[in-house]
């Protein structure tokens, strides 16, 4: 039995790494905006701008708190909380390394390895709409609202896609567990290529990706936000660290996306061929972690590539993509991958 | 007390007080929240009962996609105060709440004084019934059929959406 | 546990129906705009089924995992749902053409609801019953709001899926607490563990739930408000297959789950049904006299026709099954005919369902008039037309049943009830029309109309046809 403070302290390291990271690639963003525009970008606080993150924090935190007269004053306040807490909540059971011998304890490298992993992952990420939405409509502007909407509806459609797809790696996997996921990953197709779900499931890789990208208001799908149309969507009536918090969840959320991808698609922790390097477990188990951050860091890279480079959708084009497109290739993935299964099995 | 009893009396008394508040409120935004409190009390108490995935799913399918669809329609109809709605208190309502009354009082009675049903699941049944494994295996072999006849209901359903809802028929 | 090609052989009545509604869906996706096509085939999906039915009539087995029992029973019944069916479809036709709303779609929602029946009578667990309720009671739902430009289409749907969301959960309630004292949703189980349960007061509340709600679904007074508004505003074939399909298949429940699983005979709970037996003949019968719209006189006769057949439940003997099962039989062609005529004399914006309306049809359309006498002195019960022998067989049962008084009640209603049944009659062939009364030509509708009346003529003639197939079952 492992004792309660090593849980404890696993809680506190992963938030804390969380939330550093989640602040850093804000910072990021900014300074790999500027590089692809041909511009400079943040660069005068700190070496290379580096703490140009602290004086952003304070401005956030010093700045006024207005909360409009016509606005639900308590919902008001609630919506970033629901969105930042769901952003992090969600982390728990994303494995991120296998067991690493800890004060004579073998530690398993997730907080809650519970057997309904990816369902947890799914109910949580179907809750960040009420962040979203809630705030949209408790600010009483029919701008924020418009965006508060947008959210739900574009959040529903593209969670249909990203639950389904999702379905070929649990067949394969026969598991909802995180871990298990991982470990199955760790085997070898043809003996050389390593079976990450990116080779075994490429179709429910790509749609998990896209619908991603939705599910996160990213660019090329941040319609909730869309400026030239709804000034600033649905956090137009936020300032302050209120409004600190919606960009935060929106950093951290994008940073467990990765994660997720990092552990569905792209063998977790997995590093391949490393079984015959012949290093201490102790060694071993630091490199995945360092491998599975590696992942993730190509991942968010990945991430903000893509907001920089390709033109927001139009709204119709967002529905028809989820609802038309994505649907049905998801469902077509599934029955492929059954088909699949019971050929090689028979 | 138990630590077991304590998170079942807390869930169980916030699960109750949400519940009231859903009724009680005058803006159905703020009772569709309490809503989802409830559900979320009530995911609680499933896992108390070991009963993991169908706490997820009552999460995953009520909160998250049920009252999400709530919320929306809500926000889009852009609902005001219910006061105006309500109609004062007549006669009919005052029997009708005399009879629920009673009807309560009777089945507290009855909540209370009978014997308590005889176990059907052992312990150990218990917690294996929970998981999702359990629950794939039954759902694929013994209740096949029902699993099948909502497939059914919803493909009727969508029919009967498509049939009252399209904008332009033919 | 497996599957294996027997389960689905006798169940193939079901199968088909299924079969054939998820055709019309592709067909309805592909063809767009041809309703003829979708007609067709699903009266050649019910016909197939019926003969499905027939040939499995004596095949008695528990399919699917203990969920499905067919056989006997489940097959009688099939067959009474698919000839409404058929019914309803052949007098739908013509009239939604006139209505100008013949839209493929409104059979895909007959033959789902048809299942949903189907499924009710064959269940051998509370699941499949709840489930088969939910699947025929959203397409009736539906189907009440059809023409979707009227208001009272519209206010009738409404109204019947409140209510009978409400009437659900009364259900769902009551299963829960059967679950909870019998730890299964099995039929066969809770009965064979029925001496001890019944003196658990938990599983007897889940049983009174229970009762409700099925008083609900076959709008049994004091659960019986909804049925005028609601039958009044849909459109007049699906008030036709509400009044039969959906009120044959509550029955069936009704019968399967109070008779067969629930034995209470001589107990509280059948004292409780005879009463509510005995206020659904008298409150029916009584304000049917006041209507004049047709429809709702018909509402209201449907309500007191589930007072008679409540009291064959209430009785708890094998003559009371004899005599529901009989009667559902009857009731099916009857009302089907009389909503059939209705919905042959209707004009668009609900012209032409006063009771007025229908004076001196003999003159213009003598052969529509003679029908209609007949389905009229049916429901009034009149030998030699099938409905006497359904009330004399329900009657039999209850007076078998040491509950005289409540035949005695259901006689003296059906003599009020002759009244207003025989006031069309009278309407018909003894008074001048105004002359605009005729009603629209239309093939199917009258093919069915008229087959209707002759299984009624034929039952009510030689009753031990039905009888000798029923008596086989228990």
């Amino acid at each position: 039995m492992i004792p309660f403070w090593i849980i404890l302290l696993k809680i506190v390291v992963v938030l804390g790494v969380l939330m550093t990271a989640a602040a850093l690639v804000t910072f990021l963003e900014r300074r790999i905006s500027a590089f692809i525009q041909n511009r400079i970008g943040p660069n005068r606080v700190g070496p290379q701008g580096l703490f140009q993150i602290m004086a952003d924090l304070v401005k956030l935190v010093m700045k006024e708190d207005i909360v409009p007269t016509a606005a639900n004053k308590t919902v008001h306040d609630i919506a970033p909380m629901i969105s930042i807490s769901i952003a992090l909540c969600t982390f728990a059971v994303i494995p991120f390394g296998n067991t690493i011998e800890l004060f004579g304890y073998q530690v398993k490298l997730i907080i809650a390895d519970v057997n309904i992993g990816i369902l947890f992952i799914l109910a949580m990420t179907s809750m960040g709409v009420y962040g979203v939405s809630l705030a949209g409509w408790s600010s009483n502007n029919k701008y924020s609202l418009l965006g508060g909407l947008r959210s739900s509806a574009q959040l529903i459609s593209y969670e249909l896609a990203m639950g389904l797809s999702i379905i070929g790696v649990l067949m394969v996997a026969e598991s909802l567990r995180l871990d298990q996921i991982v470990m199955h990953q760790t085997r070898y197709l043809v003996g050389w290529l390593p079976a990450w779900n990116l080779f075994v499931q490429p179709l429910g890789f790509v749609i998990f990706f896209v619908a991603a990208f939705a599910e996160t208001n990213r660019l090329p799908f941040d319609l909730p936000e869309a400026e030239p149309e709804l000034v600033g969507g649905y956090h137009t009536e936020y300032s302050g660290m209120k409004f600190g918090l919606f960009m935060f969840a929106e950093y951290a959320n994008m940073i467990t996306s990765s994660a997720l991808i990092t552990t569905l698609f792209l063998g977790g922790w997995h590093i391949p061929f490393s079984e015959n390097w012949g290093v201490s477990p102790l060694v071993m188990s630091l490199l995945q972690v360092l491998a599975f951050c590696v992942k993730v860091s190509i991942v968010v890279f990945f991430f903000i590539m893509v907001r920089w480079t390709i033109p927001r959708f139009r709204y119709d084009q967002l529905m028809n993509l989820g609802w038309k497109v994505l649907l049905p290739l998801s469902i077509a993935n599934v029955l492929g991958t059954g088909l699949a299964i019971l050929l090689i099995s028979s | 007390m138990t630590l077991e009893s304590v998170i079942f009396s807390v869930l169980a008394a916030s699960a109750v007080g949400s519940a009231l508040l859903v009724v009680t409120r005058r803006n159905p935004v703020m009772s569709a929240l309490y809503l989802i409190v409830n559900f979320f009390c009530l995911a609680g108490l499933y896992l108390t009962l070991h009963a993991q995935f169908i706490a997820i799913i009552q999460i995953l399918v009520y909160a998250g996609a049920i009252m999400v669809l709530f919320v929306f329609v809500i926000m889009l109809l852009n609902l005001g105060d219910e006061r105006k709605l309500s109609d004062g208190v007549s006669w009919k309502k005052i029997v009708a709440a005399g009879f629920c009354a009673a009807l309560l009082m009777e089945f507290v009675y009855i909540l209370i004084y009978s014997e308590p049903s005889p176990a059907v699941m052992s312990a150990s049944m218990a917690t294996e019934i929970g998981t999702v494994e359990y629950i794939g295996s039954q759902l694929f072999t013994k209740f096949l059929f029902p699993f099948e006849i909502t497939s059914l209901i919803l493909t009727a359903a969508i029919v009967g959406a498509i049939v009252l809802a399209k904008r332009k028929l033919d | 546990m497996s599957l294996n090609i027997a389960d689905f052989v006798s169940s193939s009545p079901l199968m088909a129906v299924t079969a054939t509604a998820l055709l019309l869906i592709l067909v309805e996706a592909s063809r767009k705009g041809r309703p003829g096509l979708s007609f067709t085939l699903s009266m050649a999906g019910l016909f197939a089924a019926s003969v499905f039915a027939v040939v499995n009539y004596s095949d008695e087995q528990i399919v699917f995992f203990g969920m499905l029992r067919q056989g006997w029973y489940a097959n009688f019944l099939n067959l009474v749902f698919l000839s409404a069916a058929m019914l309803t479809v052949l007098v739908s036709k013509p009239y939604l053409e006139r209505q100008g709303a013949h839209r493929g779609e409104y059979y895909i929602l007959i033959l789902f609801a048809t299942i949903g029946m189907m499924f009710m009578a064959g269940a051998n667990d509370l699941i499949v019953v709840f489930l088969g309720i939910e699947l025929m009671s959203l397409c009736l739902y539906v189907l009440a709001g059809f023409f979707r430009t009227k208001d009272t289409s519209n206010e009738s749907a409404l109204k019947y899926f409140l209510l009978g969301a409400f009437a659900t959960g009364f259900l769902l309630y009551g299963i829960t607490l059967i679950y909870g004292t019998a730890g299964t949703t099995n039929l066969e189980a809770i009965s064979k563990n029925l001496p001890t349960l019944s003196s658990q007061w938990m599983f007897m509340v889940g049983v009174g739930l229970l009762l409700t709600a099925f008083a609900f679904k076959v709008a049994a007074v004091p659960f019986h408000m909804w049925a005028p508004d609601v039958y009044e505003g849909a459109p007049t074939t699906v008030t036709a297959f509400m009044s039969t399909g959906a009120k044959a298949a509550a029955f069936a429940t009704f019968v399967l789950l109070f008779h067969q699983v629930f034995q209470f005979t001589g107990s509280k709970v059948n004292d409780l049904i005879a009463y509510i037996a005995a206020a659904s003949m008298v409150l029916g019968n009584v304000i049917a006299i006041a209507q004049a719209n047709i429809k709702r006189m018909l509402a209201y006769s449907s309500i007191a026709h589930a007072g008679y057949m409540l009291s064959g439940i209430a009785a708890g003997n094998s003559e009371g099954q004899t005599g529901i099962l009989f009667y559902l039989v009857a009731y099916t062609l009857m009302n089907v005919g009389a909503f059939g005529i209705v919905g042959l004399m209707e004009k668009v914006d609900d012209q032409n369902l006063q009771l007025d309306d229908y004076t001196g049809l003999s003159q213009q359309r003598p052969f529509l008039a003679a029908l209609m006498a007949i389905f009229m002195f049916s429901l009034a019960g009149v030998p030699p037309f099938a409905g006497f022998f359904g009330k004399y067989y329900v009657f039999l049962s209850a007076v078998k049943a040491d509950m005289t008084w409540l035949a005695v009640v259901g006689v003296m209603t059906s003599l009020v009830s002759a009244y207003y049944y025989l006031r069309i009659v009278v309407l018909m062939y003894f008074r001048d029309g105004k002359g605009d009364v005729a009603a629209q030509p239309a093939i199917p509708a009258l093919v069915a109309v008229t087959s209707s009346a002759i299984l009624l003529l034929q039952f009510g003639i030689f009753p031990s046809f039905i009888v000798n197939a029923v008596q086989k079952l228990f």
